[in-house]
């Protein structure tokens, strides 16, 4: 193994984040040398934090060296673990007290409308990133991370489920296309995480052994709580086999990535999105017959607010239930749009109210004014009235 | 008499450091009962010092010691000090609407440093990063010290302890009522000005290094013993429209360049596009229109940093949407507010510093941009204060507690960084609001104790953070308003608790015993000081 190493990213443009240069030495003890803006506020408690954590790991005499912008602790015990795992091998994790907010469980049917991809090897991006309001946060193994960062980014993302409050967001994390990102469920699945994101899906295989990976975790560490997937459709094969990968167990919904589809095409993406029209509607057709929600792919103009609503709206109009974003300035556009007009708001109290006058009545059949109105109709207006009380722009 | 005060400075060096008599002022902080060799009257509380007797004025000059044809130009700034009759101990003053550019300052103190003055007093109505060269003539002796504000490396040098006298910080009211009430007199005023005649009228408003107005500088024309214009822009008599009148100048001089055009007036002002601060820009402009501060015909003023700007910008569309207008807009004007004014939704601007092209362009082409006399519309001797009209008050803050007290000189580390500026004057309006990260850096903004009171909490009525909307206890009526808002209102105890969740709880930075620098209240009195950082 190497003599030095190092984890975490350090520069002037760098915030939040920190590096760290870890050498085992023969003696001498534990040198910290803290490089930090923040040293004259938190340096005796930043330095306590790495000799714990290095006696934690077993290691008596090194030379640690913290390039600090600013990181708070959980990146900073991420980064220092992430440099001694390539020094000695272990399995110990060095983990941080999970704050209370995160061990809550989601329903498996509840409002996806917007859900934030945020780069796992990025700290300062995951800090605020819950005020937004999302109805999901995804911390992202997969693409934002370079195949260098990936090992330092799993344990990172790790602590950040444990120790980032996301204010009642979804966690989610996309893990590294399988099989690797078999190996990523080790590290994610006991830390209360709510949805895996399975990018590149193509197959129920790929869903099994993923189910079957989260199953032995939650068996061995004796975890009882539901981890929800969301499989990424990605190709020409994944929608063809949409359906029955929408019907593999604990899947809440099934996503759709526009990018890497249009080019299994051989096609390109366009503004008008025809050559994509079909897939789309398959997807959705797919979730709706598997009884699971069905997500757009993002929107990729973060500064193009206009051109997002219409996104938007073609995708409710299609019948998506969310989609995923890029940058924060995205949530409230997505939300604002996705959330039922005031006409079908309207419409919707109509066909509940009439719905419960039926079944005050005890009448069999449910009329508003002349027309008959089916039990799938009325499931609809109460689904649109459950997205107003979500809120348009919260 | 200044000269008298600081010569017995120097000698009584040790004791006026390290004054034996300190007692606990109005806001529970212990400060000396003198300073620079003259007694303190400490902070009482709001309201409650009114020094009394005349307004001061300059020596009455008399129009036959001037030149009849009007010319008052000398060939150099040199010639022109010495025959305002430069000495050790006088105090002199200059103006910061040149900004980062400015030229003039640093070249008269080396002017007095190469004719070997010592103990002069700098009073600048604002520092600068371009003024640290001026730390040599601080070393040097020339300088004894800055009352003014003492920016970037001139705070970090005055933290060290390495001023020679102690630092007098005042507000930009503060500094015209220390003025008008005798406590400061301006020996010689060093005036640049973008644009001039041979009689000393000026404006800011053309020249190359055109600054758009010279309101901060009147005040010293009024109030200096001998006044001296600097310009790079000398234009046949009468210079119009003139911001100084020639009346009360004693020089003109004209140098080749008073300052750097690029530093002086950024291009364009730019709104945030960093998503926390606009997250915290809509959830400002959400509650000021929730709670009923925002309404139609109301007054305005608001900063130019990137979240203020983002801020105005909301606000704008909100005007827009209601067809509201803001009667009046006040403060250091911008191309955003210039948009309001051309769409209607801006009845009038009050400008105390132009900060872009855009602004400077539109003093001259909207009726409606005024350059207001700034000094004389918010400061405590006069008959009444522009920024108690306001309605809104945005500011920013380095650190507020739980208190609602806020600091916006030192950094929790303990460094004096910044000067006061229009901050404590703002502080009178009807609702202010300070909108904040709740951490910056990874330090947390909002503390148990500001290092430094430069505002007292009273006065400060809302604190936005992205993560909650604090509200003032003493705010019983906004409370009220946003008892069932969906907006997240907090206490300043839930906010600070949530920033030591997110980053711990602090350190406090260590001090010494010396006193490094004063800072004064509005009114006069001294609020807190600052000593020196043990490093």
């Amino acid at each position: 193994m190497a003599k030095i190493s190092t984890a975490g990213n350090y520069g002037k443009e760098i915030r939040s984040d920190c590096m760290a240069t870890l050498e085992l030495t023969k003696s001498g003890g534990l040198k910290i040398d803290l490089i930090s803006k923040v040293k004259d506020y938190f340096g005796d408690q930043i330095i306590s934090l790495a000799k714990e954590e290095l006696k934690f790991f077993g290691i008596k005499n090194a030379k640690l060296k913290i390039e600090d912008q600013g990181a708070l602790d959980f990146v900073i015990a991420a980064r220092i673990e992430a440099a001694v795992k390539q020094l000695i091998e272990t399995d110990q994790e060095y983990l941080l007290e999970i704050i209370p907010q995160n061990t809550d469980q989601t329903a498996k049917d509840r409002p996806r409308r917007s859900r934030l991809y945020l780069p796992g090897n990025t700290p300062k991006l995951a800090l605020n990133a819950g005020i937004y309001k999302p109805d999901g946060i995804i911390l992202d193994l997969e693409d934002s991370v370079a195949p260098d960062k990936k090992f330092e980014a799993t344990i990172l993302v790790r602590n950040t489920l444990r120790s980032v409050n996301f204010y009642g967001a979804e966690r989610m994390v996309r893990i590294n296309q399988l099989p690797q990102g078999l190996d990523d469920l080790d590290h994610i699945i006991p830390q209360h995480v709510n949805v895996i994101l399975v990018p590149k899906c193509e197959t129920t295989d790929q869903l099994k052994a993923a189910n079957n990976k989260i199953a032995k975790i939650k068996k061995e560490k004796n975890l009882n709580y539901e981890v929800w997937l969301i499989p990424i459709i990605e190709s020409a094969l994944g929608v063809i086999n949409s359906y029955q990968i929408a019907c593999c167990e604990n899947v809440v919904g099934l996503a759709i990535g526009l990018e890497d589809y249009t080019a299994d095409l051989g096609t390109q993406r366009t503004a008008e999105g025809n050559e994509s029209f079909f897939a789309r509607s398959q997807i959705v057709n797919s979730a709706r017959a598997a009884k699971v929600q069905s997500f757009d792919s993002v929107f990729s103009d973060v500064n193009d607010m206009e051109a997002l609503k219409q996104n938007v709206l073609t995708s409710k109009s299609l019948g998506f239930d969310g989609m995923g974003c890029i940058h924060p300035r995205q949530i409230p556009v997505i939300h604002a749009n996705f959330a039922p007009t005031e006409k079908e708001i309207e419409k919707a109290k109509q066909i509940v109210a009439a719905f419960q006058e039926a079944k005050e009545k005890g009448l069999g059949v449910v009329s508003l004014g002349s027309k008959m109105i089916d039990a799938p109709v009325v499931k609809r207006a109460q689904k649109v009235l459950e997205l107003v009380s979500v809120g348009g722009n919260n | 008499m200044q000269e008298q005060k600081c010569y017995e400075d120097e000698l009584r060096n040790e004791s006026n450091y390290m004054p034996i008599n300190q007692i606990k002022n109005g806001v529970g902080r212990m400060i000396p009962t003198e300073i620079n060799g003259k007694p303190v009257i400490p902070f009482m509380g709001l309201g409650k010092h009114r020094p009394t007797g005349k307004i001061i004025g300059p020596s009455i000059p008399t129009c036959l010691d001037f030149p009849e044809d009007g010319d008052k130009t000398l060939p150099s700034l040199k010639e022109a000090l010495l025959k305002a009759g430069l000495k050790d101990g006088m105090t002199i003053s200059t103006h910061h609407h040149l900004r980062d550019g400015d030229l003039i300052a640093n070249e008269v103190f080396k002017i007095a440093s190469e004719r070997g003055i010592k103990y002069l007093i700098w009073y600048p109505s604002a520092s600068f990063p371009c003024h640290e060269p001026l730390i040599e003539y601080l070393e040097n002796g020339t300088i004894h010290h800055i009352e003014g504000s003492m920016n970037g490396p001139l705070g970090r040098f005055t933290s060290r302890g390495k001023m020679k006298g102690v630092g007098i910080l005042r507000s930009h009211g503060g500094r015209v009522q220390a003025l008008k009430d005798g406590e400061v007199i301006i020996d010689i005023a060093v005036l640049a000005a973008p644009t001039c005649d041979m009689f000393g009228n000026s404006t800011g408003q053309h020249g190359p290094s055109a600054c758009g107005v010279l309101g901060y500088a009147k005040a010293d024309a009024l109030f200096a013993e001998k006044v001296i214009i600097v310009t790079d822009n000398l234009v046949d008599f009468p210079c119009m429209p003139m911001e100084i009148e020639g009346n009360y100048v004693d020089y003109v001089v004209v140098v080749d360049k008073i300052g750097l055009p690029e530093k002086i007036i950024s291009g364009t002002t730019q709104i945030t596009k960093n998503p926390d601060r606009l997250q915290l820009a809509e959830l400002t402009a959400r509650f000021l229109l929730e709670s009923g501060i925002l309404k139609d015909k109301c007054f305005m003023q608001a900063g130019a940093g990137g979240t203020s700007l983002a801020i105005g910008d909301y606000v704008h569309q909100i005007f827009r949407e209601k067809g509201w207008k803001i009667q009046v807009g006040f403060g250091g004007s911008t191309k955003y507010m210039v948009d309001m004014l051309k769409d209607g939704t801006m009845e009038h601007i009050l400008d105390a510093q132009a900060f872009d092209l855009e602004a400077v362009r539109s003093i001259e082409e909207n009726a409606n941009h005024h350059h207001y006399p700034v000094f004389n519309a918010y400061n405590f001797h006069s008959k009444g204060n522009l920024n108690s009209m306001m309605d809104i008050s945005i500011l920013g803050a380095t650190e507020v507690d739980v208190n609602f007290n806020g600091n916006v000189v030192t950094h929790s580390d303990g460094y004096l960084l910044h000067g006061i500026g229009g901050w404590q004057n703002c502080l009178h309006a009807k609702n202010v609001i300070l909108p904040l990260p709740l951490v910056r850096h990874g330090i947390p903004v909002i503390r148990d104790e500001v290092t430094t009171v430069v505002g007292p909490g009273e006065l400060i009525d809302v604190i936005v953070t992205q993560f909650g909307i604090a509200i003032n206890p003493r705010r019983t009526d906004l409370l009220e308003k946003m008892k069932n808002s969906n907006l997240p209102i907090k206490t300043i105890e839930e906010l600070k608790e949530e920033a030591e969740r997110i980053c711990g709880v602090q350190e406090k930075p260590k001090f010494t015993d010396k006193i490094v620098a004063a800072v004064k209240w509005v009114d006069g009195t001294v609020i807190d000081v600052v000593r020196q950082v043990e490093e």
